[in-house]
């Protein structure tokens, strides 16, 4: 190995390099300059994060002036993955003739893929920009067709957002 | 003996602990609040304005806290080794001379608890590194490996450190000629500070300082990738906060002492004599207390740098402490008090 020229890192530095001060002055001076640069946290409870129509937050049902969109069909029950969602259809004299008697997200199984939504034929099931959930006991976290519902006025943004991809 | 003999050193004791005490909690947010602008954080500010309780609240829940101790530790050293070294970080403070004594009709005041030791620089030496007895004690009677391994680096680092410390200090002593803090601190406020006499002792003294008091770059005895928390990762509750306060203590404590050896002490502009200037007697109110808040003052910008290192240098390897220590260090160290003794003989 006597005719293997070396070119190491430690060979390739120069005297200034090598006493490591000057670098270490250069390193200091940076994190100094960092502390004057504006910040970036965000101060949770009081700026609230708005997510965009593209966020996949808590799934929720449309709730339109006339009643629900979901017809009960079960896909959505059928595709899910985590195994969360529980629809039992019942029939009614409207045009759709069936609606979802009972229809349960378990919020502790969901895992926000958006299969649900994706599947749904009637664009009933979307998700939302809800990201705060916290449950205080197990039974809490398994949410029913009070919790679910929501008008179709506050998911506009997601709607539109799936429009321009279907 | 009188009563006053008595009262006033306990009255002095009991200011400098419970100042001490808040420095160091100040110290431990100031850290934070550092660290998070350096980050592009805000750091904490939800207890208290800007978050300055924020220490006080940690130390309550610290109280809160189980006190757990291993069933294989020794339980005597267990407990004592925390005792141990916060003890030996207030030590420390009781020599600084924090102030000059304030002469108010005729009688002198001071605050300083051993205003005018003539070996006051050997004792503080001393006091550091007896410090290493709390962690080495730590780490050995948590039996557990990860707390030896942390105890026995730090030793090591101490060891090896505090050698090029001392000799950095011999410079300063051969150009003061006296280990009192208060002579040197007087001889600087004539002659100017000794940073601009002995710049390479004061980078010396400054590296050593970060590797006696365990701070990053040489933070090998807590290193958390590789030993969990080091020397207290057996440690709960308030032996864990005594622990954490000696740190703080320490690094406080270098910071006076870096400050009173080069820095000028209570010299609040170099070069000038800054009290004669404001027209002020010295060793009246007003002088001490400028005096002191300069003191203070650099005492806390050296804290900064402090955290400022920390937060900017990643952790040396341990083979590259020792390098450092052995092969880089001491021989400046001894090249300087060389160098030094050549020129002082040159000058007389």
């Amino acid at each position: 190995m006597a005719n293997v020229k070396t070119n190491t890192e430690a060979q390739r530095m120069t005297f200034w390099e090598r006493i490591y001060l000057p670098e270490i002055a250069r390193g200091l001076g940076l994190t100094l300059k960092q502390m004057f640069k504006p910040k970036f946290t965000r101060q949770y409870p009081e700026e609230r994060w708005e997510p965009e129509g593209s966020y996949r937050g808590r799934p929720v049902l449309v709730l339109e002036e006339d009643g629900e969109r979901c017809v009960a069909c079960g896909l959505c029950s059928r595709v899910c993955p985590a195994l969360a969602i529980e629809v039992r259809a019942a029939e009614t004299d409207r045009d759709k003739e069936r609606y979802p008697e009972k229809f349960e997200i378990n919020m502790l199984r969901c895992i926000y893929c958006g299969f649900c939504e994706e599947v749904c034929p009637e664009e009933a099931i979307v998700m939302s920009k809800d990201y705060e959930l916290v449950f205080g006991s197990q039974e809490e976290g398994i949410l029913g067709k009070d919790r679910l519902l929501i008008p179709v006025a506050q998911l506009q943004d997601r709607l539109e957002f799936l429009r321009q991809w279907r | 003996m009188n009563w006053s003999t008595l009262l006033i050193p306990v009255i002095q004791a009991a200011i400098l602990v419970n100042v001490m005490l808040i420095a160091a909690a100040y110290m431990v947010l100031a850290e934070r609040k550092v660290a998070a602008w350096i980050q592009n954080r805000i750091g904490p500010n939800r207890v208290g304005p800007w978050g300055l309780f924020q220490s006080f609240a940690d130390v309550f829940k610290l109280y809160l806290k189980e006190d757990i101790v291993p069933a294989a530790a020794d339980r005597t050293f267990h407990a004592m080794a925390p005792v141990i070294s916060i003890a030996v970080a207030i030590t420390a403070y009781a020599i600084i001379p924090w102030m000059d004594s304030v002469t108010i009709d005729g009688v002198s005041y001071s605050l300083s608890m051993a205003p005018n030791m003539d070996v006051a620089l050997l004792v503080v030496l001393a006091m550091t590194s007896v410090g290493v007895y709390g962690i080495a004690l730590a780490g050995w009677s948590s039996n557990n490996k990860y707390s030896l391994m942390g105890g026995l680096r730090s030793t090591a680092q101490m060891i090896s450190y505090e050698l090029s410390m001392g000799l950095s200090a011999v410079g300063v002593l051969m150009i003061c000629g006296s280990l009192n803090l208060v002579d040197i601190i007087r001889y600087q406020m004539e002659h100017g500070w000794n940073v601009f006499y002995q710049p390479l002792a004061f980078i010396i003294f400054l590296v050593t300082a970060l590797a006696e008091t365990n701070r990053a770059p040489f933070d090998l005895p807590e290193a958390e990738p590789e030993l969990v928390g080091g020397y207290h990762t057996e440690y709960a509750s308030m032996k864990f906060g005594l622990l954490y306060l000696a740190e703080y203590a320490n690094i406080l404590a270098s910071s006076a002492i870096m400050a009173v050896l080069f820095l000028g002490g209570w010299d609040l502009i170099p070069f000038v004599d800054e009290i004669a200037l404001l027209g002020l007697v010295p060793n009246s109110l007003p002088a001490v207390l400028l005096g002191h808040a300069a003191l203070a003052g650099k005492a806390a910008l050296l804290v900064f740098v402090f955290i400022w290192i920390r937060w900017s240098l990643p952790r040396f390897r341990y083979d590259q402490l020792m390098n450092l220590g052995w092969k880089v260090l001491l021989p400046l160290s001894l090249a300087n008090i060389a160098i030094t003794g050549i020129v002082l003989l040159l000058l007389n």
